[in-house]
């Protein structure tokens, strides 16, 4: 046990830490730690930040040196996390196809795949969004509807996905899709990859009720791709949508909830100076608040001392994500109460504008993490079954 | 970045569960509780003749073996699991952590050997009839005259006070409030003026005792009236023993739910297929687990003995205890009219958990400790 960094990551902490006070300047700096996986605030400016640590290959650090990576272990990309976070540099544009797809491209993509698709996410030409969900998909994942049909040498598409973030934003679209029109449930799924600019996909604005509409309808009719654009066997999507998940769960977040620290501090410091930190109810709020995220952290220190070892996320990242969007959604809650009355209005909103600031957003946003990637019912399943083998409900 | 034990250190974990496992099983848990004294003395000699227990996290000047917190967290957390009736938290953390952090070498040289073979028993008695747990909680003043020091008073909720055979006690110099004053003295088990009264404990797995004192002698641990720090690095240092000591009992009840969700049927099917079930078993993961990483995270800080240890040391006993709690409740409603039963052993745990809740101050006195260091 030991949490003091060994010379070599002390010097590659120096490295990044160097780096970021070099660049982060500017109309960069001046963003702070805005967006967010789904929040587009300062998207040109954002892309632009992208393309500066994709350059330097700050972006595909962990990935294997011959498709343009770092080759970091997880301790190096833990503290580039943290400077990350400490820093409060822009939030990734890239979510989806550089914490999501990126991961799941190099476990399960040939070597032709990989070299096609790794540098247009590097250097942030090509986004992703994620066709997983469909209107009779939800928490059921596995009753995917959305079909794909091969034709000579191409796949033909039909279907809707929904809740597709970013999917106005995106180049491309990692879809799951059923190949076997024979199958049910998880079998005879395949992971498509679907170029977003053809006529045969429709992306249709859901706006959510933070007032913004980063979510999408997303309609496949007739759209095609090229046969080679499967991920993983056909008919084996589910495994390759599961290794998507995985990442989800597990190690994805982990900038997120280090700006957590980011976002604690300010309500810590709002409460100080509007006298909410002397209720004593409050208080106690405030403190188990900040315990939570305590503890958010060590049980992340944990979860990657235990990837380091084993090489791969397991069942026990449902924990993380269960605690991790219990607790944001419960911070949320506790800066409202902090906020008091102020909390009536939604700051910089004229009349007739629903602008969100960091806090409200907060309140908000936080009540769909425990819904996507998994909701925390399912992740309650998930725990309850593959962690504690216990029975499964009869299905 | 490590947040793992070593092999070393696993080992360690692996011989000190045989043991217990063969030395502390239920019926020897069940045999003590019904006993004043509460221990065996027998198998406290073993622990200290066979494996080191009393030595191991003494340093070696003082007749110990030199290892740290961190080996201490995993023996406790292994000694909660199995509720093992003894007075190692006394002797080995209470007491002897005072005497590190108050005396004076030669005080150590006196008073460490005898603990750390285990031949003599201490413990620390700083809580008083009031129920406080900081400085404010200690009232008993000590006279001084012609350099002799004698304490009167009354001290509570004394961990194996009626059995110690020397007891340190915090006291306050003449006049003074909170942390200005707090001092440490030793006194003898048997010294004349001191009446010990063993309690009726909810927990019956841990004694307690009730300490009067009318002109006891006393021998002054270190500089007399300057014991503030000296006593607030022994609470934190307890409330991280107690919070590894905590998980341990924690994981043992999600050990028994999990299995009896599985064995037991009902409506044709094991009731950890319902989701009511099972989605207990699931929270009480995610704080067993959580609460794990809170109380090794503070073991590594009290071993170090770094800045972080008092926020550190306030945050796992909050969380820990909530933890422990919880999981040893849901245990119960897990196991329906069977859980209710004194033949069962959840109440065990359920009082042990309470118990240790409470103790050195409940999880609400814990943030608000937090609260105060991390400056909200």
């Amino acid at each position: 046990m030991d949490f003091t960094d060994t010379p070599a990551e002390a010097a590659f902490r120096d490295e990044i830490r160097t780096w970021l006070a070099e660049n982060l300047k500017g109309e960069f700096a001046a963003l702070g730690s805005a967006g967010g996986p789904a929040d587009e605030t300062g998207w040109d400016t954002r892309v632009e930040w992208a393309r500066l640590l994709g350059r330097d290959r700050w972006t595909g650090l962990s990935w294997p040196v011959e498709y343009g990576g770092r080759g970091a272990d997880v301790a190096q990309q833990i503290i580039y996390s943290e400077e990350y976070a400490r820093a409060n540099a822009p939030s990734s544009v890239s979510f989806f196809g550089e914490g999501l797809f990126a991961p799941t491209l190099i476990a399960w993509g040939t070597d032709e795949q990989k070299r096609r698709f790794l540098p247009g996410i590097q250097m942030c030409e090509e986004l992703w969004c994620q066709g997983f969900s469909e209107p009779n998909a939800g928490s059921d994942l596995a009753n995917v509807q959305t079909r794909g049909v091969l034709d000579g040498e191409e796949w033909v598409v039909d279907g809707q996905k929904v809740w597709t973030t970013l999917a106005h934003r995106s180049d491309w679209c990692f879809v799951v899709t059923r190949t076997d029109p024979e199958s049910s449930g998880h079998h005879g799924l395949s992971y498509l990859l679907v170029p977003m600019d053809q006529p045969g996909v429709d992306v249709r604005p859901l706006r959510q009720m933070t007032g913004s509409a980063e979510f999408n309808e997303v309609f496949f009719d007739g759209a095609r791709t090229a046969k080679e654009n499967v991920l993983g066997p056909v008919g084996e999507g589910w495994k390759v949508a599961m290794a998507t998940l995985g990442f989800e769960r597990g190690t994805a977040f982990l900038s997120q909830q280090l700006a957590f620290e980011e976002e604690v501090t300010r309500v810590l410091d709002i409460a100080r100076k509007n006298g909410a930190a002397d209720d004593p109810v409050l208080r106690d709020e405030l403190a188990a608040r900040y315990i939570g995220l305590q503890v958010m952290k060590y049980n992340g220190m944990r979860m990657l001392t235990n990837l380091v070892k084993s090489g791969h996320v397991g069942p026990e990242a449902s924990i993380g994500k269960l605690f991790w969007t219990t607790w944001h959604k419960a911070f949320g809650e506790t800066a409202m109460k902090v906020l008091g009355a102020d909390a009536l209005t939604v700051a910089e909103s004229g009349a007739g504008t629903y602008d969100l600031d960091e806090l409200h957003q907060i309140f908000m946003a936080s009540r769909a993490e425990t819904i996507y990637a998994g909701s925390s019912e399912i992740q309650h399943n998930i725990i309850g079954e593959r962690v504690l083998g216990l029975p499964r409900e009869p299905r | 970045m490590n947040f793992a034990f070593s092999e070393e250190q696993e080992e360690l974990r692996r011989t000190v569960r045989q043991f217990l496992d063969s030395k502390s099983p239920e019926t020897e848990v069940r045999r003590l509780m019904e006993t004043t004294e509460g221990y065996d003395p027998a198998v406290w000699k073993q622990m200290g003749q066979e494996l080191g227990l009393q030595s191991l996290a003494i340093p070696e000047e003082y007749g110990g073996q030199g290892f740290t917190f961190i080996e201490l967290g995993i023996i406790l957390e292994e000694m909660g699991r199995v509720l093992l009736c003894a007075p190692y938290f006394a002797s080995v953390v209470l007491a002897a952590n005072a005497i590190l952090n108050a005396g004076t070498d030669d005080e150590k040289k006196s008073l460490l050997p005898g603990i750390a073979s285990g031949d003599s028993i201490a413990t620390l008695a700083f809580t008083e009839p009031n129920g406080k747990w900081g400085a404010d909680g200690v009232t008993m003043e000590a006279s001084e005259k012609g350099g002799s020091w004698t304490l009167s008073g009354e001290k509570m909720f004394v961990l194996d006070g009626h059995t110690a055979d020397a007891i340190v006690v915090v006291a306050r110099t003449a006049g003074t409030t909170g942390t200005d004053g707090i001092s440490f003295f030793t006194v003898s088990g048997d010294a004349d003026g001191l009446t010990r009264t063993a309690l009726s404990t909810m927990d019956m797995t841990r004694k307690q005792a009730k300490l009067e004192f009318s002109n006891v002698a006393a021998t002054p641990l270190g500089a007399a009236g300057s014991g503030w720090d000296a006593f607030s690095k022994t609470l934190d240092q307890a409330a991280v023993a107690l919070s590894n000591e905590m998980m341990g009992g924690a994981q043992f009840v999600l050990d028994m739910s999990v299995q009896y969700a599985k064995d037991r049927v009902q409506f044709g099917r094991p009731i950890g297929s319902f989701q009511a079930i099972k989605h207990k078993c699931a929270d009480m993961l995610l704080e067993v687990e959580s609460g794990k990483s809170a109380a090794y995270y503070s073991s590594w800080a009290a071993a170090e003995d770094n800045e972080e240890l008092p926020v550190v040391a306030a945050l796992a006993k909050a969380y820990c205890s909530e933890a422990y709690f919880h999981a040893t409740a849901e245990n119960i409603q897990i196991h329906g009219g069977i859980g209710f039963t004194w033949e069962h052993p959840a109440h065990l745990y359920f009082k042990r958990a309470k118990s240790s809740e409470i103790y050195l101050g409940d999880a609400t006195y814990h943030r608000e400790l937090l609260a105060q260091r991390i400056g909200i």
